[in-house]
């Protein structure tokens, strides 16, 4: 026991749960092998992982520390936390408020889809609104 | 042995790179909790959501599932909100989930470019999983929001991906959590959370030692955050999310806060102005398609019997509020007005339990035609529905008539049905 501990750096136990986990995921990954845009599926894996780690977050780590430079200090957080939102509702809804999709959007709902810029663009002005009320109020009782 | 030299490269492979004063066991374990419970709940109500399809009839849409399909039910009718509910729990829970996974990516990701990269083959095979876990995640999370936006750029099918991959994903996530669970314990009893959500930017320190917790930053910049206000964005982003989407599923005056839903738009204020699922137009069907001759044929009886609209009409009306619910997470309740499908399989000569192979007069299109179960068709409030808010169905909502079985989901619930052929296993 102490040998294979030595060997394989904890107990056999964890081996135990990443062959049983892998041994699922194995067959999972066959049957998207077999399916017939198996290949684009697991770019789509490896891509969305990616995504994240290589673009996502050294863009939105790049625009804090730009932010940061511009204004040391927690006043910053009156301009990221409004734009961290506004941003991450644009991602998620970026498919409706860049219209990426209009022909699938229209045969779906029956409606054209072109509110959502303005509705987001709408949110972010309340967002940010907010926070500037907010942080001169704060600034006036300070000041008092 | 050594792999890999002692001096980790420049960059993020170095503890120095890192400078936020937030990061910690404490903080990682607090996201991964959340994620333990929310993970679980998204991956239960995704196999439901395959399940409702009643696959096993011959509606399957991932035939390949092999084992995978182990757990498959036949799907009740009761509660009637059954399905809008797991729908709504799915989508709209995945979307609050969102941010949190984000926060926790954030939170570990310095372990990514940990150096060496790794020092026993434990070690390595657990970051191999790791592969599965977040590869899975985002996966899911990305074809997810993208299938309820319609938008289906990955150019494949969306529900052979988001079965499958929710299998790798959960497969590496049920492996994180073994390994983990009892590190996050330890973590979160070492600092409480209701204390902690008192401590201000002025006192916000490092978690603790560097040398103990690789997380810790050794050259942690001053704060410009606390950790109470840290947790507060990612609630506030899960909160928005929530507020911006959740009326679609609830319906009625909070559908119009939904501003950021796919489905939180008004059609008017008719009895028809409701959630349409494709269209007439989109679906390939004209008005000269269900005129004057429209006839709905009723197979698989003692005798077949071909129906013009005024013979259902002259059936037994029955009236039930029932919603319809989409897969994508929506929802839209109404009363509708038709025969009960028990009634016509007895209206055709089709005695005892069976179920009935729906078709619509659609073309084309994989919902174009269904299977829908015994149980299904039992039910009293399972309806051809003719009227809807005691007016006729409008073109784009199934004239001259549609199913509706309650905690059906919504593509099942045919349009414009042609015939029906009741019949036994």
């Amino acid at each position: 026991m102490a040998r294979f501990r030595e060997l394989y750096g904890t107990t056999p136990l964890h081996l135990l749960a990443v062959v049983a986990s892998f041994a699922v995921a194995f067959y999972a990954a066959l049957k998207i092998a077999g399916s017939p845009s198996g290949w684009r599926i697991a770019i789509w894996f490896v891509g969305a992982a990616l995504a994240h780690d290589l673009v996502l977050w050294p863009l939105y780590t790049v625009l804090n520390r730009i932010a940061r430079g511009h204004r040391p200090g927690p006043a910053v957080n009156y301009v990221r936390v409004p734009a961290l939102l506004s941003g991450l509702l644009g991602l998620t809804w970026i498919g409706l408020i860049c219209q990426l999709a209009p022909d699938t959007y229209r045969a779906a709902t029956g409606l054209e889809p072109e509110p959502y810029l303005e509705r987001w663009l709408a949110v972010t002005a309340v967002l940010f609104l907010a926070s500037g009320v907010l942080y001169a109020v704060r600034a006036r009782r300070s000041r008092s | 042995m050594r792999l890999f030299p002692a001096t980790p490269p420049p960059g993020p492979f170095r503890a120095t790179f890192w400078r936020s004063p937030l990061r910690g066991r404490w903080l990682t374990s607090v996201f991964g909790a959340l994620l333990l419970v929310g993970i679980p709940v998204l991956f239960l109500t995704g196999l439901f959501s395959y399940a409702a399809y009643n696959p096993e009839l011959g509606n399957d849409l991932t035939p390949s599932k092999g084992v995978l399909g182990f757990y498959l039910f036949d799907w009740p009718t009761r509660p009637v909100w059954l399905y809008a509910a797991n729908q709504g729990v799915h989508v709209i829970g995945g979307l609050v989930l969102l941010p949190v996974l984000l926060a926790k990516l954030w939170s570990v990701i310095p372990r990514l470019f940990s150096w060496p990269p790794f020092s026993s083959p434990a070690q390595a095979l657990e970051r191999l999983g790791l592969v599965l876990l977040v590869g899975g995640a985002l996966f899911e999370f990305v074809t997810g929001i993208m299938n309820v936006q319609y938008w289906y750029a990955f150019g494949f099918s969306f529900y052979t991906a988001h079965f499958f991959g929710a299998w790798v994903f959960f497969a590496g996530f049920v492996l994180h959590a073994v390994v983990k669970v009892p590190l996050a314990r330890r973590a979160l009893r070492s600092r409480r959370i209701v204390e902690e959500l008192k401590v201000k930017l002025a006192d916000t320190r490092p978690e603790g030692d560097p040398e103990e917790d690789s997380l810790v930053a050794p050259a942690a910049a001053a704060p410009t955050l606390s950790r109470r206000g840290l947790l507060g964005i990612v609630g506030g982003s899960s909160l928005a999310l929530l507020v911006l989407s959740a009326g679609q599923v609830l319906g009625g005056p909070l559908r119009t806060i939904a501003l950021l839903a796919p489905r939180g738009r008004s059609y008017g204020e008719g009895p028809n102005d409701f959630q349409v699922n494709k269209p007439a137009a989109a679906a390939g069907v004209t008005a000269a398609m269900v005129g004057p001759a429209y006839r709905l044929e009723l197979r698989g009886g003692t005798s077949d019997r071909d129906l013009a609209r005024e013979g259902l009409l002259a059936l037994p009306q029955h009236t039930y509020e029932l919603p319809i619910a989409c897969v994508e997470g929506w929802t839209t309740w109404q009363t509708w007005t038709g025969v009960r499908l028990r009634d016509l399989a007895t209206f055709a000569g089709a005695e005892g339990s069976v179920r009935v192979f729906v078709e619509s007069v659609q073309e084309s299109g994989v919902f174009s035609n269904t299977v829908l179960s015994e149980d299904q068709v039992a039910d009293e409030r399972s309806l051809l529905a003719l009227k809807v808010n005691d007016a006729d169905l409008s073109l784009d909502h199934g004239f001259p008539a549609r199913v509706i079985v309650p905690a059906n989901p919504g593509v099942h619930n045919t349009k414009w049905v042609g015939r029906l052929t009741f019949g036994t296993a």
